[in-house]
Protein backbone atom coordinates (compact mmCIF):
# COMPACT_ATOMS: atom_id res chain seq x y z
CA UNK A 1 0.00 0.00 0.00
CA UNK A 2 1.40 3.42 -1.03
CA UNK A 3 1.37 6.32 1.22
CA UNK A 4 -1.75 8.73 0.81
CA UNK A 5 0.73 11.93 0.38
CA UNK A 6 3.69 10.41 -1.79
CA UNK A 7 4.99 7.75 -3.18
CA UNK A 8 6.72 5.94 -0.46
CA UNK A 9 5.34 2.74 0.93
CA UNK A 10 2.82 3.41 3.57
CA UNK A 11 3.74 2.10 7.06
CA UNK A 12 1.95 3.70 9.38
CA UNK A 13 -1.77 2.88 9.71
CA UNK A 14 -3.45 5.33 11.77
CA UNK A 15 -7.21 5.37 12.88
CA UNK A 16 -8.87 8.51 13.60
CA UNK A 17 -11.85 8.71 15.39
CA UNK A 18 -13.51 12.02 14.35
CA UNK A 19 -17.25 12.43 16.02
CA UNK A 20 -17.46 8.48 15.99
CA UNK A 21 -16.43 7.65 12.43
CA UNK A 22 -13.37 6.13 12.25
CA UNK A 23 -10.93 7.30 9.46
CA UNK A 24 -8.29 5.13 8.22
CA UNK A 25 -5.14 6.84 7.16
CA UNK A 26 -2.16 5.21 5.27
CA UNK A 27 1.29 7.13 5.80
CA UNK A 28 4.64 6.62 5.32
CA UNK A 29 7.07 7.24 7.93
CA UNK A 30 8.14 10.86 7.31
CA UNK A 31 4.10 11.69 6.30
CA UNK A 32 2.83 9.65 9.71
CA UNK A 33 5.38 12.02 11.90
CA UNK A 34 4.22 15.24 10.42
CA UNK A 35 0.54 14.10 10.60
CA UNK A 36 1.25 12.79 14.82
CA UNK A 37 3.33 16.04 15.53
CA UNK A 38 0.42 18.06 14.02
CA UNK A 39 -2.59 16.52 15.84
CA UNK A 40 -0.94 16.25 18.91
CA UNK A 41 -0.95 19.72 20.24
CA UNK A 42 -1.65 18.54 23.64
CA UNK A 43 -4.89 19.99 24.51
CA UNK A 44 -6.17 16.96 23.70
CA UNK A 45 -7.36 14.85 26.89
CA UNK A 46 -5.94 13.53 29.21
CA UNK A 47 -2.97 15.56 28.59
CA UNK A 48 0.12 14.47 26.12
CA UNK A 49 -0.52 10.58 27.47
CA UNK A 50 -2.72 10.05 24.73
CA UNK A 51 -1.02 11.53 21.80
CA UNK A 52 2.07 9.74 22.84
CA UNK A 53 0.40 6.82 22.88
CA UNK A 54 -0.72 6.95 19.61
CA UNK A 55 2.37 7.94 18.33
CA UNK A 56 3.57 4.71 20.31
CA UNK A 57 0.95 2.95 18.62
CA UNK A 58 1.39 4.13 15.16
CA UNK A 59 5.08 3.21 15.43
CA UNK A 60 4.60 -0.34 16.56
CA UNK A 61 1.65 -1.01 14.14
CA UNK A 62 4.12 -0.56 11.17
CA UNK A 63 6.32 -3.39 11.58
CA UNK A 64 5.12 -5.18 8.56
CA UNK A 65 1.54 -5.27 9.66
CA UNK A 66 -0.88 -5.22 6.45
CA UNK A 67 -4.80 -3.56 6.66
CA UNK A 68 -6.10 -6.87 6.99
CA UNK A 69 -3.81 -8.29 10.15
CA UNK A 70 -4.36 -4.75 11.74
CA UNK A 71 -8.16 -5.10 11.83
CA UNK A 72 -8.28 -8.71 12.63
CA UNK A 73 -6.21 -7.49 16.21
CA UNK A 74 -8.42 -4.65 16.55
CA UNK A 75 -11.90 -6.75 16.65
CA UNK A 76 -10.19 -8.88 18.93
CA UNK A 77 -12.20 -8.74 22.04
CA UNK A 78 -11.64 -9.17 26.18
CA UNK A 79 -13.29 -12.02 27.46
CA UNK A 80 -13.67 -10.75 30.78
CA UNK A 81 -14.45 -6.84 30.65
CA UNK A 82 -15.69 -7.02 26.57
CA UNK A 83 -13.42 -4.31 25.28
CA UNK A 84 -12.35 -4.94 21.76
CA UNK A 85 -8.49 -3.73 20.92
CA UNK A 86 -9.69 -0.80 18.65
CA UNK A 87 -11.50 0.12 22.33
CA UNK A 88 -8.12 0.77 23.74
CA UNK A 89 -6.43 1.81 20.37
CA UNK A 90 -8.96 4.77 20.46
CA UNK A 91 -9.21 5.56 24.13
CA UNK A 92 -6.22 4.75 25.27
CA UNK A 93 -7.03 3.25 28.29
CA UNK A 94 -7.65 -0.95 28.89
CA UNK A 95 -10.72 -1.90 30.40
CA UNK A 96 -9.91 -4.36 33.06
CA UNK A 97 -6.94 -6.47 34.35
CA UNK A 98 -7.41 -9.20 32.25
CA UNK A 99 -6.51 -7.03 28.57
CA UNK A 100 -3.06 -7.28 29.84
CA UNK A 101 -3.30 -11.01 29.64
CA UNK A 102 -5.65 -11.13 26.30
CA UNK A 103 -3.57 -8.42 24.56
CA UNK A 104 -0.30 -9.54 25.38
CA UNK A 105 0.49 -10.11 21.71
CA UNK A 106 -0.96 -6.25 20.96
CA UNK A 107 0.51 -4.84 23.74
CA UNK A 108 3.99 -6.81 24.10
CA UNK A 109 5.92 -4.20 21.60
CA UNK A 110 3.58 -1.31 22.93
CA UNK A 111 5.19 -1.82 26.54
CA UNK A 112 8.38 -2.69 25.52
CA UNK A 113 8.21 0.62 23.61
CA UNK A 114 7.36 2.67 26.86
CA UNK A 115 9.42 0.78 29.25
CA UNK A 116 12.27 -0.58 27.32
CA UNK A 117 11.54 -3.33 29.52
CA UNK A 118 8.73 -5.98 29.90
CA UNK A 119 9.44 -7.49 33.21
CA UNK A 120 8.50 -6.04 36.55
CA UNK A 121 11.21 -5.61 38.70
CA UNK A 122 10.40 -4.22 42.48
CA UNK A 123 7.63 -4.44 45.16
CA UNK A 124 5.07 -6.85 44.92
CA UNK A 125 1.74 -8.20 47.36
CA UNK A 126 1.70 -10.81 49.32
CA UNK A 127 -1.08 -12.25 47.61
CA UNK A 128 0.76 -12.79 45.07
CA UNK A 129 -0.64 -12.71 41.15
CA UNK A 130 -2.45 -16.17 41.29
CA UNK A 131 -5.08 -14.33 44.15
CA UNK A 132 -4.96 -11.60 41.36
CA UNK A 133 -6.12 -13.40 38.07
CA UNK A 134 -8.66 -15.58 40.35
CA UNK A 135 -10.20 -12.39 41.69
CA UNK A 136 -10.25 -10.98 38.36
CA UNK A 137 -12.65 -14.15 37.04
CA UNK A 138 -15.11 -11.98 39.46
CA UNK A 139 -15.65 -9.58 36.94
CA UNK A 140 -16.59 -11.70 33.65
CA UNK A 141 -18.66 -13.73 37.06
CA UNK A 142 -20.30 -10.83 37.70
CA UNK A 143 -20.75 -10.15 34.30
CA UNK A 144 -22.29 -13.42 32.84
CA UNK A 145 -24.18 -13.28 36.01
CA UNK A 146 -26.42 -10.15 34.88
CA UNK A 147 -26.61 -11.66 31.55
CA UNK A 148 -28.50 -14.70 32.69
CA UNK A 149 -30.79 -12.41 34.54
CA UNK A 150 -32.03 -10.16 32.16
CA UNK A 151 -32.51 -13.59 29.76
CA UNK A 152 -34.62 -14.78 32.63
CA UNK A 153 -32.00 -17.43 32.52
CA UNK A 154 -32.60 -17.81 36.77
CA UNK A 155 -30.86 -21.42 36.64
CA UNK A 156 -27.54 -20.32 35.49
CA UNK A 157 -27.96 -17.22 37.47
CA UNK A 158 -27.77 -19.22 40.48
CA UNK A 159 -25.23 -20.91 39.31
CA UNK A 160 -22.86 -17.95 38.65
CA UNK A 161 -23.93 -16.07 42.03
CA UNK A 162 -22.62 -19.41 44.06
CA UNK A 163 -19.51 -19.81 42.18
CA UNK A 164 -19.14 -16.01 42.69
CA UNK A 165 -20.03 -16.34 46.61
CA UNK A 166 -17.44 -19.41 46.92
CA UNK A 167 -14.55 -17.17 45.05
CA UNK A 168 -14.97 -14.05 47.25
CA UNK A 169 -15.78 -16.06 50.85
CA UNK A 170 -12.53 -18.27 49.96
CA UNK A 171 -10.60 -14.61 49.02
CA UNK A 172 -12.47 -13.28 52.85
CA UNK A 173 -10.92 -15.90 54.66
CA UNK A 174 -7.44 -15.59 53.60
CA UNK A 175 -7.59 -11.92 54.34
CA UNK A 176 -8.66 -12.75 57.52
CA UNK A 177 -5.71 -15.68 58.16
CA UNK A 178 -3.16 -13.55 57.04
CA UNK B 1 -18.96 29.23 52.70
CA UNK B 2 -19.24 25.18 51.98
CA UNK B 3 -19.24 24.08 55.59
CA UNK B 4 -20.67 20.46 54.62
CA UNK B 5 -17.29 18.86 54.27
CA UNK B 6 -16.12 17.15 57.53
CA UNK B 7 -13.50 14.64 58.92
CA UNK B 8 -14.18 11.11 58.82
CA UNK B 9 -12.38 10.36 61.92
CA UNK B 10 -11.22 6.56 60.83
CA UNK B 11 -12.16 4.63 64.27
CA UNK B 12 -15.13 5.47 63.49
CA UNK B 13 -15.91 3.85 60.57
CA UNK B 14 -17.21 0.37 59.80
CA UNK B 15 -19.07 -1.51 56.82
CA UNK B 16 -22.40 -0.08 57.57
CA UNK B 17 -21.77 3.57 56.46
CA UNK B 18 -24.91 5.21 54.92
CA UNK B 19 -23.93 5.33 51.45
CA UNK B 20 -25.27 8.63 50.55
CA UNK B 21 -23.85 11.47 51.88
CA UNK B 22 -21.51 10.10 53.33
CA UNK B 23 -18.71 13.49 52.91
CA UNK B 24 -21.22 14.51 55.69
CA UNK B 25 -20.54 11.93 58.16
CA UNK B 26 -18.75 13.60 61.28
CA UNK B 27 -17.99 13.17 64.67
CA UNK B 28 -16.22 15.32 67.26
CA UNK B 29 -13.82 17.67 66.26
CA UNK B 30 -14.44 18.21 62.80
CA UNK B 31 -11.86 19.24 60.03
CA UNK B 32 -12.92 20.49 56.70
CA UNK B 33 -11.35 22.78 53.89
CA UNK B 34 -11.63 25.97 55.54
CA UNK B 35 -9.32 24.57 57.90
CA UNK B 36 -7.05 23.78 55.33
CA UNK B 37 -7.29 27.34 53.49
CA UNK B 38 -5.64 28.70 56.78
CA UNK B 39 -2.63 26.53 56.18
CA UNK B 40 0.02 26.38 54.01
CA UNK B 41 0.44 22.75 53.04
CA UNK B 42 2.90 20.37 54.10
CA UNK B 43 4.85 20.63 50.56
CA UNK B 44 4.96 24.44 50.50
CA UNK B 45 6.79 25.12 54.39
CA UNK B 46 9.54 25.79 52.44
CA UNK B 47 11.83 23.79 54.54
CA UNK B 48 14.07 20.95 54.19
CA UNK B 49 17.40 20.22 52.15
CA UNK B 50 17.93 22.43 49.25
CA UNK B 51 14.61 24.53 49.78
CA UNK B 52 15.80 27.60 47.98
CA UNK B 53 15.36 25.78 44.80
CA UNK B 54 13.17 22.26 45.41
CA UNK B 55 10.14 23.03 46.51
CA UNK B 56 8.73 19.60 47.47
CA UNK B 57 8.90 15.84 46.66
CA UNK B 58 6.32 13.68 45.47
CA UNK B 59 6.07 10.30 45.01
CA UNK B 60 2.71 8.80 43.55
CA UNK B 61 1.29 5.14 43.58
CA UNK B 62 -1.35 3.51 40.94
CA UNK B 63 -3.24 0.40 42.35
CA UNK B 64 -6.68 -1.13 40.83
CA UNK B 65 -8.52 -3.84 42.27
CA UNK B 66 -8.44 -7.25 40.79
CA UNK B 67 -11.86 -7.77 40.95
CA UNK B 68 -13.43 -4.78 38.66
CA UNK B 69 -13.37 -3.15 35.08
CA UNK B 70 -10.67 -0.44 35.29
CA UNK B 71 -13.08 3.56 35.90
CA UNK B 72 -13.07 3.93 32.25
CA UNK B 73 -14.73 0.79 32.21
CA UNK B 74 -16.57 0.47 35.25
CA UNK B 75 -20.82 0.69 35.12
CA UNK B 76 -21.86 3.49 37.70
CA UNK B 77 -22.87 0.60 40.40
CA UNK B 78 -19.30 -0.95 40.21
CA UNK B 79 -17.65 2.76 40.44
CA UNK B 80 -20.01 2.79 43.39
CA UNK B 81 -18.64 -1.03 44.94
CA UNK B 82 -15.12 0.26 44.51
CA UNK B 83 -15.27 3.33 46.10
CA UNK B 84 -17.01 1.73 48.89
CA UNK B 85 -14.75 -1.11 49.01
CA UNK B 86 -11.24 1.53 49.05
CA UNK B 87 -13.31 4.08 51.24
CA UNK B 88 -13.16 1.26 53.95
CA UNK B 89 -9.44 0.19 53.58
CA UNK B 90 -8.38 3.42 53.58
CA UNK B 91 -9.94 4.98 56.38
CA UNK B 92 -9.28 2.38 58.26
CA UNK B 93 -5.34 3.07 58.75
CA UNK B 94 -4.66 3.05 62.42
CA UNK B 95 -3.03 6.96 62.00
CA UNK B 96 -5.81 7.60 60.02
CA UNK B 97 -7.35 10.10 62.97
CA UNK B 98 -7.29 13.43 61.13
CA UNK B 99 -8.54 11.88 57.46
CA UNK B 100 -10.91 14.40 55.66
CA UNK B 101 -13.33 12.17 53.38
CA UNK B 102 -14.61 13.83 50.64
CA UNK B 103 -17.13 12.52 47.46
CA UNK B 104 -15.71 14.88 44.68
CA UNK B 105 -19.32 15.03 43.29
CA UNK B 106 -20.66 17.31 46.28
CA UNK B 107 -17.95 19.82 45.88
CA UNK B 108 -18.70 22.93 44.17
CA UNK B 109 -16.35 24.37 41.40
CA UNK B 110 -14.57 26.59 43.62
CA UNK B 111 -13.73 23.47 46.48
CA UNK B 112 -12.28 21.53 43.86
CA UNK B 113 -10.68 24.13 42.08
CA UNK B 114 -9.19 24.51 45.74
CA UNK B 115 -7.92 21.02 45.94
CA UNK B 116 -6.43 21.15 42.71
CA UNK B 117 -4.49 24.21 43.30
CA UNK B 118 -3.29 22.37 46.71
CA UNK B 119 -2.27 19.46 44.79
CA UNK B 120 -4.25 16.96 46.32
CA UNK B 121 -6.40 16.16 43.37
CA UNK B 122 -5.50 16.03 39.70
CA UNK B 123 -7.31 18.41 37.24
CA UNK B 124 -8.37 15.37 36.02
CA UNK B 125 -10.15 13.97 39.05
CA UNK B 126 -12.01 17.43 39.59
CA UNK B 127 -13.04 17.73 36.38
CA UNK B 128 -14.64 14.37 35.72
CA UNK B 129 -17.84 12.64 36.58
CA UNK B 130 -19.31 9.78 38.77
CA UNK B 131 -18.70 8.49 42.26
CA UNK B 132 -14.95 9.70 42.86
CA UNK B 133 -13.58 10.56 46.08
CA UNK B 134 -10.53 11.68 48.20
CA UNK B 135 -8.96 11.31 51.34
CA UNK B 136 -7.03 14.25 52.57
CA UNK B 137 -5.05 13.43 55.71
CA UNK B 138 -5.22 17.09 58.22
CA UNK B 139 -1.52 17.67 57.72
CA UNK B 140 -1.60 17.22 53.96
CA UNK B 141 1.49 14.64 54.10
CA UNK B 142 -0.76 12.58 51.93
CA UNK B 143 -3.97 12.01 49.46
CA UNK B 144 -5.79 9.27 48.38
CA UNK B 145 -7.63 9.45 45.25
CA UNK B 146 -10.33 6.64 44.73
CA UNK B 147 -11.60 6.49 41.19
CA UNK B 148 -9.61 8.81 39.20
CA UNK B 149 -7.50 6.84 36.26
CA UNK B 150 -7.18 4.05 38.24
CA UNK B 151 -9.09 2.49 41.10
CA UNK B 152 -6.40 4.26 43.46
CA UNK B 153 -3.88 6.71 43.31
CA UNK B 154 -1.95 7.44 46.57
CA UNK B 155 -0.29 10.21 46.71
CA UNK B 156 2.47 11.64 49.01
CA UNK B 157 3.91 14.58 49.78
CA UNK B 158 6.97 16.74 51.36
CA UNK B 159 8.93 20.23 51.66
CA UNK B 160 12.28 19.91 50.19
CA UNK B 161 14.45 17.05 48.75
CA UNK B 162 13.39 13.89 50.82
CA UNK B 163 12.38 11.04 48.45
CA UNK B 164 13.67 8.20 50.91
CA UNK B 165 11.20 9.42 53.69
CA UNK B 166 8.44 9.76 51.40
CA UNK B 167 9.04 6.29 50.02
CA UNK B 168 8.71 5.03 53.17
CA UNK B 169 5.42 6.77 54.07
CA UNK B 170 3.69 6.10 50.72
CA UNK B 171 4.57 2.04 50.98
CA UNK B 172 3.05 1.50 54.47
CA UNK B 173 0.30 3.43 52.95
CA UNK B 174 0.02 0.93 50.25
CA UNK B 175 1.17 -2.17 52.48
CA UNK B 176 -1.96 -1.32 55.06
CA UNK B 177 -4.58 -0.92 52.11
CA UNK B 178 -3.03 -4.00 50.63
CA UNK B 179 -3.61 -5.90 53.60
CA UNK B 180 -7.68 -5.16 53.29
CA UNK B 181 -7.97 -5.73 49.14
CA UNK B 182 -6.88 -7.96 46.50
CA UNK B 183 -4.66 -5.48 43.85
CA UNK B 184 -4.57 -6.67 40.28
CA UNK B 185 -1.02 -7.52 39.80
CA UNK B 186 0.37 -9.62 37.01
CA UNK B 187 3.27 -11.87 37.51
CA UNK B 188 5.68 -10.73 35.04
CA UNK B 189 4.35 -7.12 34.80
CA UNK B 190 3.84 -5.95 37.87
CA UNK B 191 0.85 -3.82 39.39
CA UNK B 192 -1.68 -3.35 36.14
CA UNK B 193 -2.80 0.02 35.30
CA UNK B 194 -5.59 1.43 33.48
CA UNK B 195 -2.95 3.05 30.93
CA UNK B 196 0.18 1.21 29.97
CA UNK B 197 2.18 3.80 30.63
CA UNK B 198 2.04 3.10 34.63
CA UNK B 199 2.28 -0.63 34.60
CA UNK B 200 4.87 -2.15 36.73
CA UNK B 201 5.53 -0.56 39.96
CA UNK B 202 2.81 2.40 39.07
CA UNK B 203 4.87 5.00 40.80
CA UNK B 204 5.43 8.77 39.52
CA UNK B 205 8.43 10.15 42.05
CA UNK B 206 8.73 13.63 41.01
CA UNK B 207 10.60 16.65 42.42
CA UNK B 208 9.10 20.78 41.88
CA UNK B 209 11.97 22.99 41.20
CA UNK B 210 12.13 27.10 41.10
CA UNK B 211 14.85 27.83 38.08
CA UNK B 212 13.92 31.10 37.42
CA UNK B 213 17.96 31.79 36.34
CA UNK B 214 18.16 28.78 33.58
CA UNK B 215 14.55 30.38 32.34
CA UNK B 216 16.74 34.27 32.09
CA UNK B 217 19.77 32.51 30.78
CA UNK B 218 17.97 30.48 28.32
CA UNK B 219 19.36 27.36 29.32
CA UNK B 220 16.30 25.44 30.46
CA UNK B 221 15.38 23.76 27.31
CA UNK B 222 19.07 22.17 26.96
CA UNK B 223 18.41 20.95 30.22
CA UNK B 224 14.95 19.41 29.35
CA UNK B 225 16.95 17.93 26.48
CA UNK B 226 19.60 16.26 28.52
CA UNK B 227 16.66 14.81 30.94
CA UNK B 228 14.59 13.50 28.14
CA UNK B 229 17.14 11.45 27.19
CA UNK B 230 17.88 9.75 30.39
CA UNK B 231 13.77 9.11 30.22
CA UNK B 232 13.04 12.05 32.77
CA UNK B 233 9.87 14.09 32.42
CA UNK B 234 9.76 17.55 32.91
CA UNK B 235 5.62 19.26 33.64
CA UNK B 236 4.45 22.39 34.97
CA UNK B 237 3.25 23.18 38.25
CA UNK B 238 0.19 21.34 38.03
CA UNK B 239 1.25 18.64 36.03
CA UNK B 240 0.51 16.70 33.14
CA UNK B 241 0.35 19.37 30.17
CA UNK B 242 0.16 22.51 32.25
CA UNK B 243 2.25 25.34 31.59
CA UNK B 244 5.35 26.37 33.53
CA UNK B 245 4.03 28.89 35.67
CA UNK B 246 6.22 30.84 37.78
CA UNK B 247 9.13 28.96 36.43
CA UNK B 248 8.28 26.00 38.81
CA UNK B 249 9.23 22.63 36.98
CA UNK B 250 8.30 18.86 38.20
CA UNK B 251 10.77 16.14 37.12
CA UNK B 252 9.97 12.53 36.87
CA UNK B 253 10.49 9.70 35.95
CA UNK B 254 8.73 8.27 32.82
CA UNK B 255 9.60 5.01 32.71
CA UNK B 256 7.51 2.45 35.55
CA UNK B 257 8.25 -0.93 34.16
CA UNK B 258 11.46 -2.86 34.94
CA UNK B 259 13.21 -1.05 37.52
CA UNK B 260 12.24 -1.62 40.56
CA UNK B 261 11.11 1.55 43.21
CA UNK B 262 14.41 2.03 44.49
CA UNK B 263 16.06 2.67 41.50
CA UNK B 264 13.43 4.73 40.31
CA UNK B 265 13.95 7.35 43.65
CA UNK B 266 17.33 7.08 42.65
CA UNK B 267 17.45 7.96 39.64
CA UNK B 268 15.41 11.30 40.18
CA UNK B 269 17.35 11.54 43.82
CA UNK B 270 20.49 11.51 41.89
CA UNK B 271 19.88 14.38 39.22
CA UNK B 272 18.21 16.80 41.07
CA UNK B 273 21.67 18.04 42.80
CA UNK B 274 22.94 18.30 39.25
CA UNK B 275 20.06 20.51 38.47
CA UNK B 276 20.45 22.78 41.12
CA UNK B 277 24.20 23.21 40.87
CA UNK B 278 23.01 24.48 37.18
CA UNK B 279 20.73 26.77 38.60
CA UNK B 280 23.12 28.11 40.84
CA UNK B 281 25.70 28.69 38.45
CA UNK B 282 22.97 30.36 36.82
CA UNK B 283 22.34 32.64 39.22
CA UNK B 284 25.55 33.25 40.12
CA UNK B 285 26.47 34.07 36.52
CA UNK B 286 23.06 36.74 36.23
CA UNK B 287 24.63 38.52 39.78
CA UNK B 288 28.25 38.61 38.45
CA UNK B 289 27.87 39.37 34.85
CA UNK B 290 24.46 41.43 35.14
CA UNK B 291 23.80 42.29 38.69
CA UNK B 292 21.89 45.82 37.62
CA UNK B 293 19.43 44.26 35.83
CA UNK B 294 19.09 41.08 38.07
CA UNK B 295 18.67 43.64 41.11
CA UNK B 296 16.67 45.86 38.84
CA UNK B 297 13.84 42.98 37.93
CA UNK B 298 13.56 41.71 40.90
CA UNK B 299 12.84 45.20 42.42
CA UNK B 300 10.03 45.63 39.97
CA UNK B 301 8.80 42.88 40.40
CA UNK B 302 8.68 43.57 44.17
CA UNK B 303 7.25 47.09 43.53
CA UNK B 304 4.78 45.92 41.20
CA UNK B 305 3.41 43.19 43.62
CA UNK B 306 3.19 45.66 46.45
CA UNK B 307 1.49 48.77 44.61
CA UNK B 308 -1.09 47.16 41.92
CA UNK B 309 -4.13 47.66 42.32
CA UNK B 310 -5.72 44.99 39.89
CA UNK B 311 -3.50 41.84 38.73
CA UNK B 312 -3.98 38.52 37.30
CA UNK B 313 -2.75 34.81 38.95
CA UNK B 314 -0.48 34.60 35.97
CA UNK B 315 1.38 38.20 36.41
CA UNK B 316 1.14 37.14 39.84
CA UNK B 317 3.13 34.17 39.65
CA UNK B 318 5.41 35.42 37.31
CA UNK B 319 6.40 37.96 39.63
CA UNK B 320 6.46 35.89 42.57
CA UNK B 321 9.04 33.76 41.13
CA UNK B 322 11.56 36.96 40.54
CA UNK B 323 10.96 37.92 44.04
CA UNK B 324 11.43 34.67 45.38
CA UNK B 325 14.82 34.24 43.75
CA UNK B 326 15.70 38.04 44.67
CA UNK B 327 15.13 36.74 48.59
CA UNK B 328 16.99 33.53 47.68
CA UNK B 329 20.02 36.51 46.58
CA UNK B 330 19.66 38.70 49.62
CA UNK B 331 18.21 41.04 46.71
CA UNK B 332 15.79 41.48 48.77
CA UNK B 333 15.92 41.40 52.39
CA UNK B 334 12.68 41.94 54.19
CA UNK B 335 10.91 38.88 52.93
CA UNK B 336 10.76 35.28 54.53
CA UNK B 337 10.54 32.28 51.75
CA UNK B 338 7.51 30.95 53.19
CA UNK B 339 5.51 34.16 52.96
CA UNK B 340 6.21 34.02 49.57
CA UNK B 341 5.15 30.38 48.93
CA UNK B 342 2.48 30.90 50.80
CA UNK B 343 1.10 33.77 48.62
CA UNK B 344 1.86 31.79 45.46
CA UNK B 345 -1.01 29.27 46.71
CA UNK B 346 -3.44 31.84 48.52
CA UNK B 347 -3.60 34.37 45.18
CA UNK B 348 -4.86 31.52 42.90
CA UNK B 349 -8.29 31.54 41.90
CA UNK B 350 -9.87 29.19 44.12
CA UNK B 351 -8.32 30.00 47.28
CA UNK B 352 -8.85 33.71 47.38
CA UNK B 353 -12.75 33.19 46.37
CA UNK B 354 -12.20 30.85 49.54
CA UNK B 355 -10.33 33.30 52.07
CA UNK B 356 -12.99 36.54 50.68
CA UNK B 357 -15.68 33.75 51.42
CA UNK B 358 -17.25 34.41 48.35
CA UNK B 359 -17.62 33.88 44.45
CA UNK B 360 -15.69 36.68 42.53
CA UNK B 361 -15.67 36.62 38.71
CA UNK B 362 -12.45 37.15 37.08
CA UNK B 363 -12.14 40.95 37.32
CA UNK B 364 -13.09 41.04 41.09
CA UNK B 365 -10.45 38.42 41.67
CA UNK B 366 -7.88 41.09 39.93
CA UNK B 367 -8.48 43.43 42.42
CA UNK B 368 -8.88 41.00 45.24
CA UNK B 369 -5.58 39.19 44.65
CA UNK B 370 -3.89 42.74 44.53
CA UNK B 371 -5.45 44.13 48.12
CA UNK B 372 -4.42 40.83 49.17
CA UNK B 373 -0.66 40.94 48.16
CA UNK B 374 -0.52 44.84 49.21
CA UNK B 375 -1.35 43.83 52.68
CA UNK B 376 0.89 41.13 52.93
CA UNK B 377 3.64 42.44 51.64
CA UNK B 378 2.60 45.92 53.58
CA UNK B 379 3.76 48.14 50.46
CA UNK B 380 1.87 50.59 52.08
CA UNK B 381 3.59 51.56 54.94
CA UNK B 382 7.17 50.14 55.68
CA UNK B 383 9.77 50.53 52.99
CA UNK B 384 11.79 47.89 51.66
CA UNK B 385 15.35 46.11 52.21
CA UNK B 386 16.24 45.68 48.63
CA UNK B 387 16.56 49.87 47.96
CA UNK B 388 18.28 50.60 51.34
CA UNK B 389 21.71 49.09 50.28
Amino acid sequence: MKCQKCDKPATFHITELAEGNPQELHLCEEHAREYLSQSTPGQIEPGNVAAALAQQMAQQMAVGQTAEELARLDQQVCPVCGITFYDFRSQGRLGCPHDYTCFEEQLTPLILNIHGETEHVGKAPRAGAQASQQRTQLIQLRREMKEAIAEEDYERAGKLRDTIRRIEEEDELKKTSD
Amino acid sequence: MHSTLRAVPANRTCPLFPPEKRSHYHQGAALDLNDLTRNPGQWLRGSGPESDIVISSRIRLARNLADFPFVGQAAEADRRRIEEVLKNAVLGMEDASRLLYIEVDDLTGVDRQFLVERHLISREHAESQGVRAVAIDGGERFSVMINEEDHLRIQVMQSGLSLDETWAQISQIDDHVESKVTYAFHEKLGYLTACPTNVGTGMRVSVMLHLPALVLTRQIEKVFRSLQKISLAVRGLYGEGSQAMGDFYQISNQVTLGRSEADLIKQVHDIVPVIVDYERQAREFLIKESHENLHDRVSRAYGILRTAQTISSEETMHLLSSVRMGVNLGLIRDLEIPVLNDLLLKTQPAHLQKLTGVELDSSDRNIERARYLRSHLHGDSKDDGAEKN
